[in-house]
């Protein structure tokens, strides 16, 4: 399907950023039942499931241009927000290899990749760029290389090390993240990055994801979708930028709530990388409001009974609290308390 | 769908290095590039004479620098279940022989101060892999390689092209002082063992007991949960169903192909979707999800990882 691409749309000041039908029917809807718990809902990352967003190892969708705009802008504030320490360097080239390649199969009409030996030349027909460089070769880019390819990438994405049957992350470009901070977890381990989740630790949940992740193959990557809430279509929420949109909960009211208040859901993928084997962590974030949302029948039922039946913790470890009666108080109206079909997917094909 | 990539390879070349050792190159059977590997990688072979099927892991010694090919190296085993006999009397240059996609149980560390790689025999090959990228970086190193008097000259040959003073061979019976040799290493050395067990069992402890700690030690061991095991017949009592599970398939793998559909998410042992009660039998547990005193009740199992301990099992399902 042609993509038709929003190159101006902003996610800051006036925040032009809005879903077509087509964008709105294919949102990754994380909620398959009416409640909602962790657990380790990590499955395959194969080319199928219940929104178009999975079919391709990394999603490219109508806002892209924009997307890699608003990464550029945060990067000009504050080059902090790409970081990867000195022993991540073979997989800073894997990381590349990965998504140029992912790319040029998928999108072969945005992008492309001709390989001569170690003399790459790399095209990204979006963005109007065309570099020629050589593999392995930092000195023959404009960026290091993982720089280089993740300001070309929607959603965040960072290097985890394998050592001493740990995780650790040692590198990533973090410009659209829900309130965290690379600066601050760079070189953390797993369970220390994961600190803060309340409720997941006392279940295991982490524990078990460790282990499964260590075991990760090649080839053979894995996927889960996580969610929170953000007023306004903001990508950057960083805790290095608290100021800027911390009062933005202030200024939720019953009259604009549907419009403000945004589910932001992070399609999260794990590749296992060839050379370094390290793993890349893909943290994919799409943005839609409670407005776009509940022009689906099933979503905005589902979305009213999982959010009024959110465990306090979650509440508040979400930052929810200012705003989330608004929002059931918005969508009680529409619910009629019927049994809904289980599964994440819209159930219409139209709006 | 089993999420295994599997790989359709040609022999470009085999030849006998020496009496025991045959050296294989392998590329793709549609001449397509070779995935990306890092030094430690493997492949694990599917061989097939006759009924008999062999699944076998080997090294990959190298890579060519335009991945058309990998390089392995196999040891005619003496006692082999017949994978390397096999390798050895029948596949030889255009031979087309099936492999999964590689995967890396053995990688190098990328924050170690100095590496030291400590090899026996044909375990050097996961080191010929190592010594390529060690090339690219400044990390010093240093290898021993213990082998067999008349295998010293093919070994010598393989490590041409590397820095001599690096590389140390020890034909059998020589003498060397390992304990001197470990003592010397500065701090922040990643010792790498791979080799028979005696070797790296006797090279494991001797560093543990002068003090290595564990997080810089590192022994090369295949297999793992997913690599299969012993055929077994899982009844499914609901379904009415019989089903054979063969050694290279999952319970689950084995039941999707039967035509269910069971609830599964993960497909590592991880994620718990698929726990299923045992009616009867005793179900070999490989997952992570159920706790100590869950897998010794035996009363549920985790089928996508799991297999049975016996000849049969019987399954609430």
């Amino acid at each position: 399907m042609t993509i038709v691409f929003k190159p101006t749309e902003t996610f800051h000041d006036d925040f032009t950023y809005r879903n077509s039908d087509a964008a709105i029917l294919r949102f990754p809807f994380p909620f398959g039942e009416d409640a909602y718990m962790y657990s380790v809902n990590i499955e395959p990352h194969v080319p199928v499931g219940p929104s178009p967003v999975y079919l391709h190892a990394f999603d490219v969708d109508e806002h892209y241009v924009a997307e890699c705009r608003e990464r550029a802008r945060v990067l000009a504030l504050d080059p902090g927000r790409c970081k990867v320490l000195p022993h991540m360097m073979t997989a800073q080239w894997d990381t590349l290899e990965l998504i140029m390649e992912s790319f040029a199969r998928d999108y072969p009409e945005h992008f492309s990749l001709s390989k001569n030996g170690s003399t790459w030349t790399w095209q990204n027909r979006l963005l109007g760029i065309e570099d020629k460089f050589t593999f392995g070769d930092a000195a023959t880019l404009p960026y290091p290389p993982f720089e280089y390819i993740t300001r070309q990438a929607q959603g965040d994405f960072t290097l985890q090390d394998q050592r001493n049957d740990n995780l650790f992350v040692d590198g990533g470009m973090v410009t659209t993240q829900a309130d965290w901070s690379l600066e601050f977890d760079v070189g953390m381990s797993f369970h220390e990055w994961h600190g803060p989740v309340p409720l997941a630790h006392q279940i295991g949940v982490f524990d078990r994801a460790l282990k499964f992740l260590l075991r990760l193959q090649q080839a053979q990557p894995v996927r889960r979708l996580n969610w929170t809430m953000t007023i306004n279509p903001r990508l950057d929420t960083s805790p290095e930028n608290y100021p800027v949109w911390g009062p933005d909960r202030l200024t939720v009211t019953p009259e604009n709530v549907a419009q403000k208040v945004h589910l932001r859901v992070e399609l999260q993928t794990l590749f296992r990388l060839p050379r370094s084997n390290a793993i890349l962590f893909g943290i994919r974030c799409y943005l839609a409001s409670v407005d776009e949302l509940a022009r689906v029948e099933k979503w905005r039922k589902r979305l009213h009974r999982v959010l009024r039946d959110l465990p306090p913790e979650l509440e508040t470890y979400k930052g929810l609290t200012r705003f989330r009666q608004m929002v059931i108080d918005y969508l009680a109206p529409f619910d009629d308390g019927a049994p809904l079909a289980k599964g994440c997917q819209p159930d219409q094909t139209s709006l | 769908m089993s999420g295994t990539a599997t790989l359709t390879l040609r022999v470009r070349e085999a030849e006998m290095i020496a009496p025991l050792l045959k050296r294989f190159v392998l590329e793709s059977a549609d001449r397509a590039p070779l995935p990306s590997i890092g030094a430690g990688a493997h492949l694990r072979l599917l061989l097939k004479e006759g009924q008999k099927k062999f699944r076998n892991a080997y090294s990959i010694a190298a890579t060519a620098p335009d991945n058309s090919a990998y390089e392995i190296i196999v040891r005619r085993v003496a006692h082999s279940r017949g994978g390397s006999a096999f390798l050895h009397d029948h596949v030889d240059a255009g031979a087309i022989v099936e492999a999964d996609f590689p995967g890396n149980l053995f990688p190098i560390s990328h924050v170690a101060r100095k590496h030291l790689l400590i090899s026996g025999g044909i375990g050097i090959t996961p080191f010929l892999g190592y010594l390529a990228y060690l090339k690219t970086t400044p990390a010093p190193f240093e290898l021993h390689h213990f082998c067999r008097v008349e295998e010293t000259e093919t070994f010598e040959r393989a490590l041409r092209g590397y820095d001599a003073g690096k590389i140390h061979l020890h034909p059998e019976l020589a003498q060397f002082d390992l304990i001197d040799m470990l003592r010397k290493q500065p701090l922040g050395t990643h010792l790498y063992v791979c080799g028979p067990e005696g070797l790296m069992n006797m090279v494991l402890a001797a560093a543990r007991s002068h003090g290595w700690p564990g997080s810089k030690l590192h022994s090369e061991s295949f297999g793992g949960a997913h690599a299969g095991g012993a055929p077994f017949v899982a009844i499914l009592e609901r379904s009415g169903l019989e089903i054979h599970v063969p050694e290279d398939q999952t319970l689950l793998e084995a039941i999707e192909a039967a035509g269910l559909e069971p609830p599964c998410l993960c497909r590592g042992g991880a994620c718990g979707q698929c726990q299923t009660d045992v009616i009867e039998g005793e179900p070999e547990h490989r997952d992570h999800y159920l706790n100590a005193a869950e897998h010794a009740e035996n009363r549920s199992m985790i089928i996508c990882v799991s297999r049975a301990k016996g000849d049969r099992i019987v399954l609430d399902l």
